[in-house]
């Protein structure tokens, strides 16, 4: 095993209050807008898919000391590096060393809105039937992966219903690793309070839901 | 950082991967035209229109695309509706995966640890950080974004707001509201008054 993410961070103890802050407030550095167009214009020439941006996000060892920018300019930097397009002295220097590594396609300007208008949508023609209907009680698959994953550890191995059925979806566990999309059914499962922590917990009168990839379940009794 | 950041600006823009005009483009695009006012005019638009609403609660992604929102995730959308029974509240404890179409981009406090920690487990403890309390007889219901789904709360509309223009009653529809950290706006008194 040797893949680690930082950001599985649901339900885990001591990280204090949440800090609300104005609407208006966008940014909070002036490098960090660029840094946020950076990564929209880098990933928008197709040299990644989204779910390898957030493998390399995710695996950042420093992660959790860096902010959110910082972790997006980081991983940027990173998948770059990995790929050839861009090496350490030309990051150091600020300045181009080395020859480019032809991308499949540049954003310009004038392509902004109608590349933000469609997006990337993930639904696509599914495998074949549904494994799970809307009620069906599931049990989510439990243990460590050794790659990327959506499946958050606070709620592997515990017991959910189908709430939703969405269609087939892009499977991200595949497509981080450069496997393709292998689409499969994606669900709303939604657990019990006591179901995922405990009789013992403080109640809420709460129900938590994800959205899961049919290989991540399978029937409960 | 800048001196970082502008580096790498420097050399992607060299090297031929970029062009510098899209970045101030893109920049524009979520300071000036694509932002929480545009789930705003959604909820408002719900608020009046008994079709719309219940286009928007049967197929999200058609009804909001019918405004003019669409794209970069918010291509699979679902809308969830509070009332007294329920109360919808949106996370992804994974990474930071919201509906940007509708909201723009996310607020810090949805992207830290706090939130994407606490939202889960204890979703009334962070309702009090927003000074949000609600009836222990309300349900909480939480939305962990994990896949391509992005989910918009539609909060109820505020008593005292009969009559009211789409226009004036997406003013009361904070970005937050739309998260499910807090409520809608209550009328200020005078505009009640009137």
């Amino acid at each position: 095993m040797s893949y680690v993410t930082h950001a599985d961070l649901g339900g885990q103890p001591g990280f204090g209050p949440v800090t609300p802050e104005p609407e208006g407030e966008l940014f909070h550095a002036g490098w960090e807008p660029r840094a946020l167009a950076l990564t929209l214009a880098m990933g928008a020439t197709g040299s990644w898919n989204i779910d390898a941006s957030r493998a390399m996000r995710e695996t950042l060892p420093n992660y959790r000391d860096l902010s959110y920018y910082q972790i997006w300019l980081e991983a940027l930097e990173q998948l770059m590096l990995q790929r050839g397009q861009i090496l350490p002295d030309e990051i150091a220097s600020g300045e181009m060393r080395h020859p480019a590594a032809p991308v499949a396609r540049v954003l310009q300007a004038g392509n902004v809105p109608a590349v933000l208008a469609k997006g990337s949508p993930t639904e696509r023609t599914a495998p074949g039937p549904a494994r799970f209907a809307v009620g069906e009680a599931v049990r989510m698959h439990i243990g460590k992966v050794d790659h990327h994953t959506r499946l958050p550890g606070y709620v592997q191995g515990k017991r959910g219903t189908i709430e939703h059925v969405h269609g087939a979806h892009v499977f991200a566990d595949a497509n981080a690793q450069g496997l393709g999309e292998q689409p499969q059914w994606l669900y709303t499962v939604v657990f019990e309070e006591a179901e995922l922590w405990g009789d013992a917990a403080p109640r809420q009168n709460l129900s938590v839901s994800v959205d899961a990839w049919e290989s991540y379940l399978e029937p409960a009794a | 950082m800048d001196l970082r950041v502008r580096a790498l600006e420097s050399v992607l823009t060299q090297k031929g991967y970029i062009d510098p005009a899209a970045l101030d483009a893109l920049i524009d695009t979520y300071q000036t035209r694509i932002g929480p006012r545009n789930g705003a005019r959604v909820v408002a638009r719900a608020w009046v229109d008994p079709n719309f609403h219940d286009w928007l609660m049967a197929d999200a992604t058609a009804a909001i695309a019918s405004l003019g929102y669409t794209g970069r995730q918010g291509e699979h959308m679902v809308a969830v509706q509070n009332t007294n029974d329920e109360h919808h509240m949106v996370v992804c404890t994974l990474c930071s995966c919201y509906p940007w179409p509708v909201l723009g981009l996310p607020p810090t406090w949805y992207k830290s640890a706090p939130y994407r920690s606490r939202a889960v487990k204890d979703p009334r403890g962070v309702l009090a950080d927003f000074g949000t309390a609600l009836p222990e007889t309300t349900r909480i219901r939480v939305w962990d974004s994990t896949a391509e789904v992005r989910y918009l709360v539609i909060p109820q509309r505020p008593a005292g707001t009969e009559g009211w223009s789409e226009d004036e009653l997406a003013t009361l529809v904070s970005r937050d509201s739309m998260i499910g950290t807090r409520l809608a706006d209550a009328p200020a008194a005078a505009r009640s008054a009137a």
